[in-house]
């Protein structure tokens, strides 16, 4: 490559690399950079934003900026609890995420050779129907008339329990969660179930291990950098999801992505709207930061 | 060792019993002669027929059409540029652009593009800011898969081309571009994908002009529920599900792409 000169290879890096740089720079970038300023400004009367310099001396109304936003997201206690019951939600939808992947991302891995891509295909096809049908489906399980709530609260009442609403309630939206990003989890967990050497768990079994001590103490510790790459996959999605709980959920599951989303198109607060939507950067980027110190090669070698 | 056999195979059976049976169940009572979806009447196909006449359902799948060829087409060039830049140089900054719009929740990405929009373009919301913001996310996921696949290529055959004496521009045409050409396919399908199927970064980005495809789903799930949403559901599915096949045939690389979404 140096061999035909530095300075035309530099221009060629600059040809390939420059188009979706500046491209990214001015959709991604920029943007980003703008919801961050948003933040720090007044909403304006009829929602937008009030001006940065007001227009005439004598005008009124509040400009220029403020920590307004923040102040007001830390001293009511309303959107603690939002964020908290977020966390809630994410952590038991990857939780489940991780029981049902499991097994599933094993049985693939250790299937002959010429299965695992038709077995792979399979997790990822049901992902491939658009979004909102697959939310739009446990409506119709969950539904009041459907044949597994008449059998759920058939079972319930046999034991005595008053019968259930299983739509517009957080278990909804805990399945539809689930249902939506289990191929998230069952992806990487099986990518790194597929490398590991069978010799090792011959070589536990030759030295006395039952089949659950050859699993806790061979497979599992080695399969936790899939377990948490796949955990941040559904994680970080889930926090900030709010079609789920908009349409599965009751009107008091309110997740951070529907506080954001009312303050656009509902209530049109653009500042707070912006101030909410950066302490959901900040913390997907606490968990991104999390996972991977949790990741680093040390905790592998002495799980 | 067998008995463990039989527990894992159930459970991965479960799991996929999971996965398949509300979908099934979508595309079965979209042929139910009944309003509601609880329970089998008879075989109809007049929700196909009620759809078919939807005239603003019609024009929304002709608006996200236009958006996907749009959006995949800008996304598979810059996308490809991306990929192969990053596989060849060592870039601190494009990697991190690519990949953090693929990796942040999607909302995040739409109050950026819907204040960036309406504040410095002062641009009115319509089918051009969704293409635009659909190009940003769908460029991560080409340049995921094109990089995929010069990662497993033997590096000499372009430094060969060079010592032969072709130029940059004709070892990308006669090298590297017909062996990354399936990538770039399949790269270029994933988008129209994930471009016809998005709904959160449209819903932040459209305005309230024209309608496109999933809003309107989005609506009729919302407002009023009859089986012309199952009509086109699965309609949708068949469309998008044998993208996925094409896509993944072409490179498999496919499938560990989406890990990433």
């Amino acid at each position: 490559m140096i061999r035909n000169g530095a300075k035309e290879n530099r221009v060629t890096k600059w040809l390939v690399s420059g188009p979706p740089l500046v491209f990214l720079l001015v959709f991604f970038v920029t943007p980003s950079l703008i919801m961050l300023f948003t933040s720090l400004r007044f909403p304006g009367e009829f929602g937008g934003l009030a001006p940065i310099i007001s227009p005439t001396e004598a005008a009124q109304g509040e400009h220029g900026l403020t920590l307004e936003t923040y102040q007001l997201f830390f001293s009511d206690i309303l959107y603690a609890e939002v964020f908290l019951k977020s966390f809630i939600v994410a952590s038991t939808s990857t939780l489940i995420c991780l029981i049902m992947a499991y097994p599933l991302a094993l049985l693939i891995a250790r299937s002959e050779k010429r299965f695992r891509n038709l077995m792979v295909l399979l997790v990822v096809l049901p992902f491939a129907s658009n979004f909102l049908i697959r939310i739009y489906a446990w409506m119709i399980i969950l539904g009041p008339e459907s044949v597994f709530s008449h059998f759920i609260n058939g079972v319930l009442s046999a034991f005595g329990v008053a019968p259930v609403t299983l739509l517009f309630s957080p278990f909804a939206v805990i399945v539809g969660m689930v249902y939506v990003y289990l191929p998230f989890m069952v992806l990487p967990l099986y990518t790194n179930l597929e490398k590991h050497d069978p010799a090792l768990l011959d070589a536990a079994q030759d030295l006395g291990a039952n089949a659950w001590q050859r699993f806790w103490h061979v497979t599992w510790p080695l399969s936790l950098p899939g377990v948490f790459s796949g955990s941040v996959l559904v994680f970080i999605p889930v926090l900030g999801m709010f079609a789920v709980p908009d349409i599965l959920g009751g009107t008091g599951d309110i997740l951070i992505g529907n506080l954001i989303k009312d303050q656009f198109l509902g209530t049109r607060d653009w500042p707070f709207g912006s101030t909410l939507s950066i302490m959901l950067t900040l913390a997907v980027l606490a968990i991104t930061a999390l996972s991977t110190w949790l990741a680093r090669p040390a905790s592998i070698t002495k799980g | 060792m067998r008995r463990r056999n039989i527990w894992l195979c159930s459970a991965a059976a479960l799991a996929y019993a999971f996965l398949y049976i509300p979908l099934i169940i979508v595309v079965v009572y979209s042929f139910n002669d009944s309003k509601l979806n609880a329970e089998w009447v008879s075989f109809t196909l007049s929700w196909y027929v009620a759809l078919f006449n939807n005239q603003e359902m019609l024009t929304a799948a002709r608006n996200s059409l236009i958006i996907a060829v749009c959006a995949s087409f800008c996304a598979t060039i810059l996308g490809s540029m991306a990929g192969l830049a990053m596989n060849r140089y060592k870039l601190k900054f494009l990697p991190i652009l690519v990949f953090a719009p693929v990796a942040m929740p999607e909302i995040l990405l739409g109050v950026a593009l819907l204040l960036f929009f309406l504040q410095v373009l002062n641009l009115t919301l319509g089918m051009f800011s969704i293409i635009i913001a659909h190009t940003t996310f769908c460029i991560g996921f080409v340049a995921i898969i094109v990089r995929a696949r010069l990662q497993g290529m033997d590096e000499s055959i372009f430094e060969a081309a060079r010592d032969l004496g072709a130029s940059p521009w004709l070892t990308f045409r006669l090298i590297t571009l017909p062996l990354i050409m399936p990538a770039v396919v399949a790269g270029a399908l994933m988008s129209f994908t994930l471009s016809i199927d998005d709904f959160v970064i449209t819903f932040f980005t459209k305005g309230v002009g024209e309608p496109v495809l999933p809003v309107q789903i989005y609506t009729m799930i919302k407002v009023a529920v009859t089986p012309e949403v199952n009509a086109v559901s699965t309609l949708l599915m068949l469309l998008t599900l044998t993208m996925i096949i094409i896509a993944t045939k072409l490179d498999s690389g496919v499938l560990r792409l989406e890990t990433k979404k």
